[in-house]
């Protein structure tokens, strides 16, 4: 297990174990409240947002309409709201409510130590068609 | 052989094995067709198969003028995204052609080898440009020649801007000074282009104008700076590798780097001629849009020929699609097309231009009324015959455009006086006029939306004009229109317009105004945006929308007792530098008055180099702009610079441009940069509802433009300075209110500080001050601050002191950053497009 907390490493975390395919981010006091920020996690960027209610979301960090960072967004309880043109996506779903292209969604938690746990194998998937 | 090369049929719920649609064309005809298909249950009725010659979904053809001119990104006119084909099931081909139709077998063959069976086949093929006929146009291989452009597709236009954008090209020439030639002129010169139009007609738009209309309007593009050669015919382009030039029949050549042909459009037809169906100048049909003598051939958009008539227009396309919806379907089978009285109305070249039937008089008796002020880029002219109106031309004001559209669409009885044709003189106002629209009357030319279709809306339960809009797509296109269809719904409404219930709150997560807002805030006491939220917003829920504008609510009212909770700000205003399109920032240090060192620019040059900084850029404002900072990088390059933050990123006090004053120049009167950088240093960062930009002018000749600064102030002769408030130079322009002529620069700082305190306090969010000042009125806002009438000056004055006094340089943050990861990159690891480094 490694982790990358600047998330510069294209490679990033690496599975805890190989079967469960779950990821250790590192402590949750990365993310400030109400604040999301980026992990490079097996080639896949990740916006894992810290809700102010403490619990943790996760989606693909990058705008599907012109690649903005939705690491840097606004958020509520709700949705993330993107930098550059304020396309909105619904951190549960993924989905967008202003019509833009989904974000892919990734089960995200805290476990015991109050580290980021990621898993990928139970990510939401909005790609059935 | 069908057997083998169909696909398996899908079946509806009934069990009936649903027929084969295909749709030859996904450009705006195509797609409109199956989205009205779909509107009647087509869904179930058919599996649809789309080929598209594009490798794109759908998109607004209508607005590449307006991605040419920068004004709309390119992925914004997508109409269809990829995922509305998935989502109602429509297998697209996209970048696929298709050549040939076997109507015996019914088959279609597209140019990737594919064969596929059809039940109905609808022909959208649309049109492509002319290229009318001279030498120098194509390469010897047969393509055209470099630096020769259509203006047909968005990859046209990318082209287009791509090939204008490389420095070397300064001068291009448009041939065709119709509708498509001046919207390209309009949109290069946008880019900084020298163009030239060569048209062969003898004035401007002729298809759509008389001559005198036309020279009108060669005025109005020629101020525009654009060049324009009438009854010219363009014979060569020269050049052999690129384009050098274009030579002209007796005149001189013209030199220029590139060509864009517009010289009008033919419709794509080779697929019908190579499969034998009937086309004469396009695919002829009948009523309801079949093919002649086809059963199961439908055509409908510009490449249809209809009782003789070829329309180029999109209006008759949303006609025709209907129609063709309702045969196809069934849904309708008594439904007849009988050609479309093409009314235009546009902006053409940033001119507002309607056109319809006759251009000029024809007979003896015909009534022609004309007004014409060139020098206002204004000329109406109307056509009435046996007291009805068969022709009408408007150019540069659209007012009566609605009105008369639906006179002469259902030949209404004109007014006596045919004065009140061109103008409103009294009498019925705008909304007289709505009610005199009948339900068909489009309203939304780009979506095609009609009156009917807005009231119904409304009727509907949409009692909001945002809620309307976004029911019927009305004003979604180039938004020309949104005053008229806000027109019909508070029409349609009758007076119980609910004004969108948001539209009052100063954000939309919390339902109360302004002054409500902050009432509650100071009597319960509240802090911080959670706590706003807590105890104000509907079941407590946070609302993302509504962060950044309660955040500077807040920092406004209660300065440093602020609770400041980061999460609130925008990310602009963590950082504190402005986000860019690639995630990167922009970092504007503060240059008081725009005027700078040598150390200054020393450092700033050292830091440049040291970061490998992409773009060196002198805004608008008189500093300088270092672009392409990763956010990671934002410490260093402040502490590098070791100078105070521009704000060139917040809704704040940004700068204040000066001109170089009375030591210097020969004609300034007052000391306009040392009062600029005395007013700069004041108000430096101070957050507002919107930004908020000044300057100070030492002469009346306004070198810092003072006249249109949200602040301006001017020096004149007698030691006198003026103070404008109000004004604007950006997407919406206007000149400043005069607010007080005063003796003193430290009556202006005082005045300054106080308009902008009012500002604060009382103008909605985002409401920049060209909005704010007419709103409430100078008037009032003279005798609120410069006569104190209502005795609040003290308090206001108190208020802003208050602000200026909890001021503290963002960027001192560096050594010290407030929230875990302030700067760490959120920069996805794919690549981005990128921001072109110069």
């Amino acid at each position: 297990m490694s982790t990358d907390p600047m998330g510069t490493d294209p490679m990033g975390a690496h599975p805890a174990s190989a079967d469960s395919a779950s990821y250790n981010l590192g402590p949750v006091d990365q993310i400030p409240f109400g604040e999301g920020r980026a992990f490079g996690v097996e080639g896949e960027q990740v916006a894992v947002f810290r809700l102010r209610d403490g619990s943790l979301r996760a989606v693909s960090a990058v705008c599907p309409h012109r690649g903005g960072p939705l690491a840097d967004g606004t958020i509520d309880r709700l949705v993330v709201v993107c930098p550059l043109h304020q396309h909105a996506f619904e951190l549960e779903t993924g989905c967008s409510t202003t019509g833009a292209e989904p974000l892919r969604t990734y089960a995200v938690q805290a476990d015991g130590e109050q580290n980021i746990i990621l898993l990928s194998s139970q990510r939401v998937g909005n790609y059935s068609a | 052989m069908t057997s083998v090369l169909a696909r398996p049929h899908g079946r509806h719920p009934g069990g009936a094995p649903r027929r084969r649609l295909v749709v030859v064309g996904n450009g705006m005809a195509g797609a409109r067709a199956v989205e009205e298909i779909l509107a009647r249950g087509g869904a179930g009725q058919f599996s649809i198969t789309m080929f598209g010659d594009e490798p794109y979904g759908n998109y607004n053809r209508i607005m590449l003028s307006h991605v040419l001119s920068g004004e709309e990104s390119d992925a914004d006119i997508f109409l269809n995204a990829l995922s509305w084909y998935r989502e109602n099931s429509i297998t697209l081909h996209a970048g696929v052609r298709v050549d040939r139709i076997d109507k015996p077998t019914k088959h279609v063959f597209s140019n990737d080898g594919r064969v596929t069976p059809y039940d109905t086949l609808i022909i959208a093929t649309g049109s492509r440009s002319h290229m009318p006929p001279m030498d120098g146009l194509y390469t010897p291989g047969g393509s055209l020649k470099h630096g020769i452009f259509g203006f047909r597709t968005i990859d046209d236009t990318r082209r287009m801007v791509q090939h204008a954008q490389q420095d070397q090209h300064r001068r291009a020439v448009v041939i065709g000074g119709g509708l498509l030639g001046l919207e390209a002129a309009y949109g290069l010169k946008s880019h900084g282009i020298e163009v030239e139009v060569v048209h062969s007609g003898g004035h401007l738009m002729n298809a759509q104008m008389g001559p005198d209309g036309g020279a009108v309007l060669r005025r109005s593009v020629e101020a525009l700076g654009i060049g324009v050669h009438t009854s010219s015919r363009t014979t060569a382009v020269l050049g052999t590798d690129k384009v050098t030039g274009v030579s002209l029949r007796d005149r001189d050549n013209i030199a220029c780097d590139m060509v864009v042909v517009a010289a009008g459009i033919r419709p794509n037809v080779d697929i019908a001629v190579l499969s034998g169906l009937p086309v004469e100048r396009a695919i002829v049909v009948d009523d309801q849009l079949r093919v002649q003598d086809e059963d199961h051939i439908y055509a409908v958009g510009e490449c249809v020929q209809h009782r003789g008539e070829v329309y180029g227009l999109v209006a008759p396309l949303w006609e025709q699609a209907v129609v063709l919806a309702n045969h196809v379907t069934g849904a309708d089978t008594s439904s007849v097309y009988l050609g479309s009285r093409t009314a235009t109305k546009l902006k053409v070249a940033g001119v507002d231009v309607a056109s319809m039937g006759l251009h000029g008089p024809e007979l003896e008796t015909d009534e022609h009324i004309v007004f014409s002020e060139s020098g206002r880029g204004v000329f109406k002219s109307i056509v009435v015959r046996d007291n009805k109106m068969v022709g009408a031309t408007l150019l540069g004001d659209s007012r009566k455009v609605a009105y008369l559209t639906q006179a002469f669409d259902r030949g209404l009885p004109l007014p006596e006086e045919r004065i009140a044709l061109l103008f409103d003189v009294g009498g019925p106002g705008g909304e007289a006029g709505v009610a005199e629209l009948d339900d068909g009357a489009q309203v939304c030319n780009c979506n095609g939306v009609s009156k009917g279709a807005l009231v119904a809306a409304v009727m509907g339960g949409c009692a909001s004009v945002s809620g309307a809009m976004d029911a019927t797509r009305a004003g979604k296109g180039c938004g020309s229109c949104k005053l008229l269809v806000r027109q019909v719904v508070e029409w349609a409404a009758d007076g119980a317009v609910e004004e969108d219930p948001a539209a009052s709150y100063y954000v939309p997560g919390i339902p109360l105004d302004k002054a409500a807002l902050m009432a509650a805030i100071r009597a319960q006491d509240l802090r911080s945006v959670s706590q706003v939220f807590a105890a104000l917003a509907p079941g407590s829920a946070e609302d993302a929308k509504s962060k950044m504008g309660l955040a500077s609510l807040l920092k406004m009212m209660l300065a440093d007792r602020y609770i400041d909770e980061r999460d609130a700000r925008f990310i602009n205003d963590r950082v504190h530098a402005n986000i860019q399109r690639d995630g990167t920032f922009s970092v504007v240090p503060q240059m008081k008055g725009g005027v700078t060192s040598v150390q200054q620019l020393r450092r700033i040059a050292d830091v440049a180099e040291k970061h490998n900084v992409p773009l060196i850029k002198l805004t608008g404002g008189q500093r300088i702009d270092l672009l392409g900072i990763p956010k990671e990088d934002l410490p260093q390059v402040w502490a590098d610079l070791d100078m105070p933050s521009g704000y060139a990123y917040g809704k704040s006090f940004r700068t204040v441009k000066t001109c170089v004053g009375k030591d210097f120049c020969r004609y300034g009167t007052g000391d306009s940069t040392s009062l600029g950088i005395q007013i700069e240093s004041r108000f430096q960062g101070i957050e507002a509802p919107a930004k908020l930009k000044l300057a100070v002018s030492g002469c009346p000749r306004n070198c810092a433009e003072s006249l249109v600064k949200d602040v301006g102030v001017v020096a004149v002769e007698g030691g006198r300075w003026e103070v404008y408030v109000g004004g604007a130079a950006g997407a919406h322009i206007r000149k400043g209110d005069l607010l007080a002529t005063v003796d003193d620069p430290e009556e202006v700082t005082v005045l300054t500080g106080r308009f902008m305190q009012y500002y604060r306090e009382r103008a909605n969010w985002l409401e920049r001050t060209y909005a704010f000042v007419p709103r409430v009125g100078i008037g009032h806002l003279r005798a609120v601050i410069v006569e104190d009438a209502e005795g609040i000056a003290a308090q206001l004055d108190a208020a802003m002191q208050a602000s200026v006094d909890s001021y503290v340089d963002p960027w001192s943050e560096r050594d010290d950053p407030q929230t875990p990861g302030q700067f760490r990159t959120s920069l996805p690891l794919t690549v981005l497009p990128q921001v072109p480094v110069r």
